[in-house]
């Protein structure tokens, strides 16, 4: 038998989501807040994930600009809701966080068009430029950015009339947060919308004699999945409460991808694992002193030679495996009984 | 009923006139006309190289034609982008086997209505299967892939999934359905089978087919009508026992 199909292995994503998500509700109570941080980073960057893993895990759009996203979407926060940010008043952080995802979401159709026409590593290369026209933008205008300066006292969001200044408290709020967004991610996989995403991905050309309308599908596919960069961003502002260009560099694009990749592209939980082996590893991996990075990129590189597929990849072969050995015992012990006959 | 008894029941539903397409220098379809009829199937015979694909692609979208227009029902679809053709009831397979291999026989078939449902907005908020799990499992239970529906397209053998490039083609419920070459690399079982579904489909549907096929036996056994091809021109049209018999279409292909 053929392995089940993405679609039908997604409810059982769900599980592991929900079941997660009530474990890390307790996991850090007694960690100390660098601890904290390093797994609330992790939440954000997976969200960052998340979207990028729709674009291009399951759309199969090549996109190299998913750090310009977040970088947006934490700009837009910072100044709605930071005093001195040219946006005026200020704003409450939930309007700032649709702001967020809106404008991403915009500017992921723009960035979609040129998918219409060029694709893979061409596609690859228009958003290249995209990412490093956002990122001189981020460092240059330092009118509306700060620049190298950076961005300070990006505030903590309030709730019920509760400042998010403890970082346990601001840690579960972003779990509720993500929890969300995952929740709406997983029904828009399932969805037809989902269906068509990855056909778009597996066959665009019999998708389309299909009645799949590739235009309206490449455009949601860069939008939404720019969406989820911009809501990252506008968690990850008031997490960190200064942000300069950095984070937001080609650079961290490019560590998106790989996130992406090592997770696993087109499994739904892939992110989650990606983003802690690009975020979370590296900080445990510090006890190695300067070794560290040879020893990560190692890692990288032994995970991806043994499975392209990433380490969600890596466990469907070890599944599938397992299934063809039964298989051939099963052929083994009837082959036994045919000879036996006379 | 034998499909003979067919012949000419409706009016034209699809009508190609003139239709040209230049590659440079090359003629690959040149001045062809002819029409199906509602309900009929028509096969498309020829050489390799004699302009059947091209002449596909031109009526389906995928290329502009040089000259010419092709009507659909009265209508002119000339040029029209495939998406646009799908969702006017027009339907394909193509030669080589295009089935989304990472999604399942279920999966596969929904895809192939669910664009034909409700609006974008009920496809995201909507049922999962957009409300044609029913017409999916009756598909899967008319073309024999019931023990296969939970299954990965890409693990099917070549022959299954062939029958589920055609089933596909049926899950909108078409008008004009344009089979490539259906029969390439199938089994004789599996043939048989395929046969039999697409003349019930026929039947029971009212669909009309347009086959390019080279398997005489196939063609001459399945289509009320047929039309020969050689180096981009119609060469003769009749029922099958007329072109069997006609010394032009021996010379050019059969005589081989």
């Amino acid at each position: 038998m053929t392995p089940p199909s993405p679609l039908s292995r997604l409810d059982l994503n769900l599980l592991v989501l929900l079941l997660g998500a009530a474990i890390l509700w307790f996991v850090p109570a007694g960690m100390k807040s660098y601890g904290i941080y390093v797994i609330s980073f992790w939440l954000v960057m997976s969200i960052a994930a998340m979207g990028l893993n729709l674009t291009l895990g399951y759309a199969g759009l090549k996109s190299l600009a998913q750090a310009a996203f977040l970088g947006i979407g934490a700009y837009t926060t910072a100044l709605m809701t930071a005093k001195g940010g040219i946006a005026g008043p200020v704003w409450s952080w939930p309007l700032a966080f649709l702001a967020s995802g809106a404008l991403t979401f915009l500017a992921g159709i723009l960035l979609g068009f040129p998918a219409l026409r060029v694709k893979f590593h061409y596609l690859a290369f228009v958003t290249l430029a995209f990412a490093t026209l956002m990122f001189l933008i981020f460092r240059n205008e330092q009118w509306l950015t700060g620049g190298v300066y950076g961005f300070p006292n990006i505030p903590r969001p309030t709730l019920f009339g509760v400042k998010l200044l403890n970082d346990l408290a601001f840690f579960r709020f972003l779990l509720v947060v993500t929890l969300a967004l995952s929740v709406a991610m997983w029904w828009l996989l399932r969805s037809p919308w989902g269906r068509a995403f990855m056909a778009l991905r597996e066959n665009p050309l019999r998708a389309a004699s299909l009645g799949v309308n590739l235009r309206s599908y490449t455009l949601l596919a860069f939008a939404i999945g720019a969406g989820y960069g911009g809501f990252a961003g506008a968690l990850y502002a008031p997490m960190v409460e200064f942000i300069d260009p950095a984070p937001f560099a080609i650079s961290a694009s490019f560590v998106l991808l790989l996130t992406v990749v090592v997770g696993g592209q087109g499994y739904f939980l892939g992110p989650f694992l990606g983003a802690a082996f690009s975020y979370v590893l590296p900080e445990m991996l510090r006890v190695t002193g300067g070794y560290y990075l040879l020893v990560y990129a190692a890692l990288v590189l032994a995970l991806l030679l043994v499975s392209p597929q990433g380490l969600l990849g890596l466990v469907e072969k070890l599944r599938e495996r397992r299934r063809v050995k039964a298989a051939q015992a099963m052929r083994d012990a009837s082959k036994v009984m045919l000879e036996a006959r006379p | 009923m034998s499909a003979r008894d067919h012949l000419a029941r409706g009016a034209p539903m699809l009508r190609v006139e003139n239709l040209s397409k230049h590659f440079g220098g090359i003629r690959a379809v040149d001045d062809v006309t002819f029409e199906v009829n509602e309900g009929e199937i028509l096969g498309i015979i020829g050489p390799n190289g004699c302009g059947k694909s091209t002449l596909f692609n031109c009526i389906l979208g995928q290329l502009q034609p040089t000259d010419g227009r092709v009507t659909l029902g009265g209508e002119e679809i000339t040029g029209l982008f495939p998406a646009d053709l799908n969702r006017r009831g027009v339907s394909r397979t193509f030669q080589l086997l295009q089935v989304f291999p990472n999604l399942t026989v279920r999966e596969n078939l929904i895809l192939a209505g669910q664009e034909h449902v409700g609006s974008m907005m009920s496809r995201l908020f909507g049922p999962r299967d957009a409300g044609l799990g029913t017409a999916a499992e009756k598909m899967i239970g008319f073309f024999n892939l019931g023990h296969l529906a939970d299954s990965k397209a890409g693990g099917l053998s070549y022959g299954q999934q062939k029958l589920l490039d055609a089933a596909m083609a049926f899950m909108a419920g078409p008008r004009l359905v344009l089979l490539d070459e259906p029969a390439g690399g199938v089994n004789l079982t599996m043939l048989a089978s395929l046969k039999e579904r697409l003349r019930a489909i026929n039947r029971e549907q009212g669909a009309t087919f347009v086959v390019i096929e080279h398997n005489m036996d196939f063609v001459m056994s399945l289509c009320d009508r047929v039309i020969v091809m050689a180096e981009g021109k119609v060469l003769a049209t009749g029922t099958p026992d007329e072109i069997r018999a006609d010394p032009a279409v021996i010379e050019a292909y059969l005589g081989h």
